[in-house]
C-alpha cells in the first residue's frame, strides 16, 4: 500500500515538472501571438525596439545576451577549470577546504547585490583601468572602443563571469574527483611531468563532464536578469563596440514589463521571453550534439 | 508511530491532541474572518508619490480603522494599466492618461491632483557653484549633441566656473516612467527636436545609458564623474545629489524647491485645471520664479464605483486634500496643492458617483 503511494507520488511529482514546462510554453506562445502575427518572422531579425512608435524586434536583445554570455564564458571557463585543478590536484591540502567554502559563498551572493557592487565598484574600475588603456592601445580596432562610462557589454560580461565561476568550479571539482587516481598515478609512472599527467589523466577524461558544467554555467549566464539590468545600460542597439551599452532579453523584460501597455508592447515582451527560451533550447541542443558527436573523442570514465 | 498500531491509552491522548488542535485552528480562522470585515482598498502607480502615499495611508488608517489600504509603486504606466484592468481600486500617475488609455478603462476615470513635484537635472561634477543651464542646452545634452562639459554653450551660461574637459555620460530611465513623461514634456516645449517625442518612454540616443527607477539613475550618476541624469526632486534632496539651476521662461534662474514648484502652479493654473478636467501640464511655466520642470501628480479613480469600496475611497481622497494631509506632504519635500485648487477639486469629488 505504501509502496504504491510512494511510486505514484514520485511519478506525479515528475510529471508535474513536465506539466509546468508545457504550461509555460503554452503561456508564452499564447500571449505573444499578437506580436508574432503583427511582425511575423521579422520579429526575430529586426533590431528596432521602440514602444513609442510601436515597432518591436528582438535581434538587439539576442545579440546582447549572446555577447555577454560569450564574454562571461571566455573569462570564466579558464578561471573555473584552473580553480578546480587547484582545489583537487595542485593546491596544498590545508588550503582546499577554505577556498572551496569561499567559492561556494560567491554563489550564494544575491544577484542584486552583484549588480549594486558592479555599478559602484566594477564600472569605475573597468572605465579607468581596462577600457582606457585598451582603447588607447588598440585605437585602430573599433571593437575595443565605446563610450567611457564603464557601463556596457563588457562590464556585464565580467559580472556574469564572476557569477557563473562558482557553479562551473564546483561541478568541475566533482568531476575531477571522480576520475580514478589510477590514471594519474599511471601517467606519472610513465614519466609524465606534473602538467602532462594532469592534462592526460585528469582533464582529458573529464572533458564531456566539463562541457556539461560549462553549459550549466552558460544557462545561468543567459538567464541572469537583475545584475545585468543594472550594469548593461539598457539600450536596444547592436553596436560593434565592446564597451557600449546594450540590452539582453532578460533585462528588457525586467525593465519594461511592469509599465508596458497591454497590447502590442506586452505581447512583444512575451515574445522576447519566448525567444529567450528558444535560444536556450538551441544552445543546450548544440552542446548535447557536441557531446554526442564527439563521444569517442571525449570519452571518459565520467559521462 | 501510527494511530492504528499504538496501544489504546496513548492513542486516546493522541486523538485528543488532534481534536484540540483542530478546534484551535478553526477558532483562529474564524477570528481572522471576523477581523477581515474591514474594507481593503488597493492602489498602484507612480513611485514618485510612493513615500507620501505610505505616510498618508498609515495616518488615515489610524483615523479610520475600518479601512485597510495597500499601495504599490510600480510606475505610472503600471498604475494606469492595473486600474484599467480593474485589478486595483485606484491608480496614481505623474502624467495624465492619454485618450487611448481612457478608452481602455472600464469606467470613466477622474483625475484628482494630490501634490506637486519637480524633476531635476542632476550631475556628478566637482564645481564651486551649482551648474546653470537653460532649456535648449538641457535638450541638446540629452540628445547627445553636446558631448563634453566644457562645451562653449555650457561655459557661456556658467561664466567664472572652470568646467572640466570630461565627456558627458547621459543617464536616463530605461523603464516607463512618469518622471520621463514630465521631463520629455518639458524638452518638447523648449526644443524643436523634441516635439512629438515626449512620453513615458523615450527613444534615447545611442551612447546614453539607462537604469531602472529613480534609484538606478541616481546610482549611475553617483558612480562616475561627468554623468548627468534626471531624477525627482524629492529623491535628489533625500540623497543629497547636486542639481542644476535652470533658466525659466520668464528669464529667471530658478533652483528647484517646494517654493519654486508651487509658483509654477500659481496664477491662471487653477482656472485652467478646472476647465480641463484637472489635467494640465505646468512645465515651462512663464510665472516669475517658477521652476520649469514642475508637474502635478494625480490619483486616478473611477466615476461610478460600487458603494462598498467607493465611499471609503472617496473619503480617503477627500482627507488627502485637507490641510493636515497636505502639510504632511510638504514636510516630506513635496509641494502642496494651492488652496484655491483644493476647493475646486473637492467640488469635483462631490460630483463623483458611487452606486
Amino acid at each position: 500500500m505504501s509502496d504504491l503511494l510512494f511510486f505514484n507520488g514520485l511519478r506525479t511529482l515528475a510529471l508535474l515538472q513536465i506539466f509546468v514546462f508545457l504550461t509555460i510554453l503554452i503561456f508564452l506562445f499564447y500571449f505573444s501571438r499578437q506580436a508574432l502575427a503583427e511582425f511575423g518572422w521579422g520579429f526575430f531579425f529586426n533590431s528596432k525596439w521602440s514602444p513609442n512608435q510601436q515597432q518591436f524586434g528582438a535581434l538587439a536583445f539576442v545579440y546582447g545576451t549572446l555577447v555577454t554570455s560569450a564574454i562571461a564564458l571566455l573569462i570564466s571557463v579558464p578561471i573555473s577549470i584552473g580553480s578546480a585543478l587547484f582545489l583537487t590536484e595542485i593546491g596544498p591540502a590545508w588550503l582546499r577546504k577554505p577556498v572551496q567554502i569561499l567559492i561556494e559563498l560567491l554563489a550564494a551572493i544575491p544577484s542584486v547585490v552583484y549588480g549594486l557592487w558592479a555599478i559602484f565598484e566594477l564600472a569605475p574600475f573597468v572605465r579607468s583601468s581596462i577600457q582606457g588603456p585598451l582603447a588607447a592601445a588598440t585605437s585602430f580596432v573599433p571593437f575595443f572602443q565605446g563610450p567611457p562610462s564603464g557601463i556596457g557589454l563588457f562590464t556585464a560580461g565580467l559580472v556574469l563571469a564572476i557569477m557563473i565561476t562558482p557553479t562551473i568550479t564546483s561541478l568541475t571539482v566533482e568531476i575531477f574527483k571522480s576520475v580514478p587516481r589510477l590514471f594519474h598515478e599511471g601517467a606519472l609512472a610513465l614519466g609524465a611531468t606534473t602538467w602532462e599527467a594532469i592534462r592526460i589523466a585528469v582533464v582529458s577524461p573529464s572533458a564531456s563532464g566539463i562541457l556539461s558544467a560549462v553549459v550549466l554555467g552558460l544557462g545561468r549566464a543567459m538567464g541572469e536578469t537583475m545584475a545585468v539590468t543594472m550594469i548593461i545600460g539598457n539600450r536596444a542597439d547592436i553596436s560593434a563596440h565592446l564597451f557600449s551599452p546594450a540590452a539582453t532579453m532578460s533585462s528588457v523584460i525586467a525593465n519594461e514589463y511592469a509599465e508596458a501597455d497591454a497590447g502590442l508592447h506586452l505581447s512583444s515582451l512575451t515574445a522576447v521571453g519566448l525567444t529567450l527560451l528558444l535560444v536556450s533550447l538551441v544552445v543546450n541542443s548544440i552542446s548535447r550534439l557536441i557531446v554526442w558527436r564527439y563521444r569517442s573523442f571525449l570519452k571518459g570514465v565520467t559521462k | 508511530m501510527s494511530l492504528k498500531s499504538a496501544p489504546k491509552l496513548s492513542r486516546y491522548f493522541e486523538n485528543q491532541m488532534l481534536l484540540t488542535s483542530l478546534i484551535g485552528l478553526m477558532a483562529l480562522l474564524l477570528s481572522i474572518r471576523v477581523f477581515a470585515a474591514t474594507v481593503a482598498l488597493t492602489g498602484a502607480g507612480s513611485t514618485f508619490v510612493e513615500p507620501v502615499m505610505t505616510k498618508w495611508i498609515s495616518e488615515y488608517q489610524k483615523k479610520d480603522a475600518s479601512v485597510s489600504v495597500n499601495y504599490q509603486g510600480i510606475g505610472s504606466g503600471g498604475g494606469i494599466r492595473q486600474l484599467s484592468a480593474g485589478t486595483v481600486d485606484f491608480g496614481a500617475s505623474d502624467a495624465p492618461m492619454t485618450a487611448d488609455e481612457e478608452k481602455g478603462a472600464q469606467k470613466p476615470v477622474v483625475h484628482i491632483p494630490t501634490v506637486l513635484g519637480a524633476v531635476v537635472v542632476s550631475y556628478n561634477l566637482k564645481l564651486e557653484k551649482p551648474l546653470k543651464l537653460d532649456g535648449t542646452t538641457v535638450a541638446d545634452i540629452f540628445s547627445g549633441k553636446i558631448t563634453v562639459w566644457n562645451d562653449a554653450r555650457i561655459q557661456k551660461l556658467n561664466a567664472g566656473v572652470k568646467l572640466p574637459e570630461t565627456a558627458i555620460t547621459v543617464a536616463t530611465r530605461s523603464d516607463g516612467s512618469g518622471t520621463t513623461a514630465v521631463f520629455s514634456d518639458y524638452l518638447a516645449k523648449v526644443s524643436k527636436d523634441w516635439v512629438g517625442k515626449a512620453g513615458k518612454t523615450v527613444d534615447w540616443f545611442h551612447g546614453s545609458v539607462g537604469a531602472k527607477g529613480n534609484a538606478g539613475v541616481a546610482g549611475l550618476i553617483k558612480q562616475s564623474e561627468g554623468t548627468v541624469g534626471y531624477v525627482e526632486l524629492v529623491y535628489a534632496a533625500e540623497n543629497k545629489l547636486p542639481f542644476a539651476t535652470l533658466l525659466n521662461k520668464h528669464g529667471d534662474l530658478v533652483e528647484a524647491s517646494t517654493k519654486s514648484v508651487s509658483l509654477a502652479a500659481g496664477g491662471k493654473v487653477v482656472e485652467l485645471m478646472t476647465k480641463n478636467d484637472f489635467k494640465l501640464s505646468i512645465t515651462n511655466s512663464d510665472a516669475a520664479g517658477a521652476y520649469p520642470i514642475s508637474s502635478f501628480s494625480w490619483l486616478l479613480i473611477y466615476d461610478g464605483m460600487a458603494k462598498e469600496k467607493g465611499q471609503p475611497l472617496l473619503d480617503m481622497v477627500k482627507w488627502a486634500l485637507t490641510d493636515s494631509a497636505q502639510d504632511m506632504a510638504s514636510s516630506m519635500n513635496y509641494a502642496p496643492l494651492p488652496k484655491a485648487l483644493r476647493e475646486k477639486v473637492l467640488a469635483r469629488l462631490s460630483k463623483v458617483k458611487v452606486n
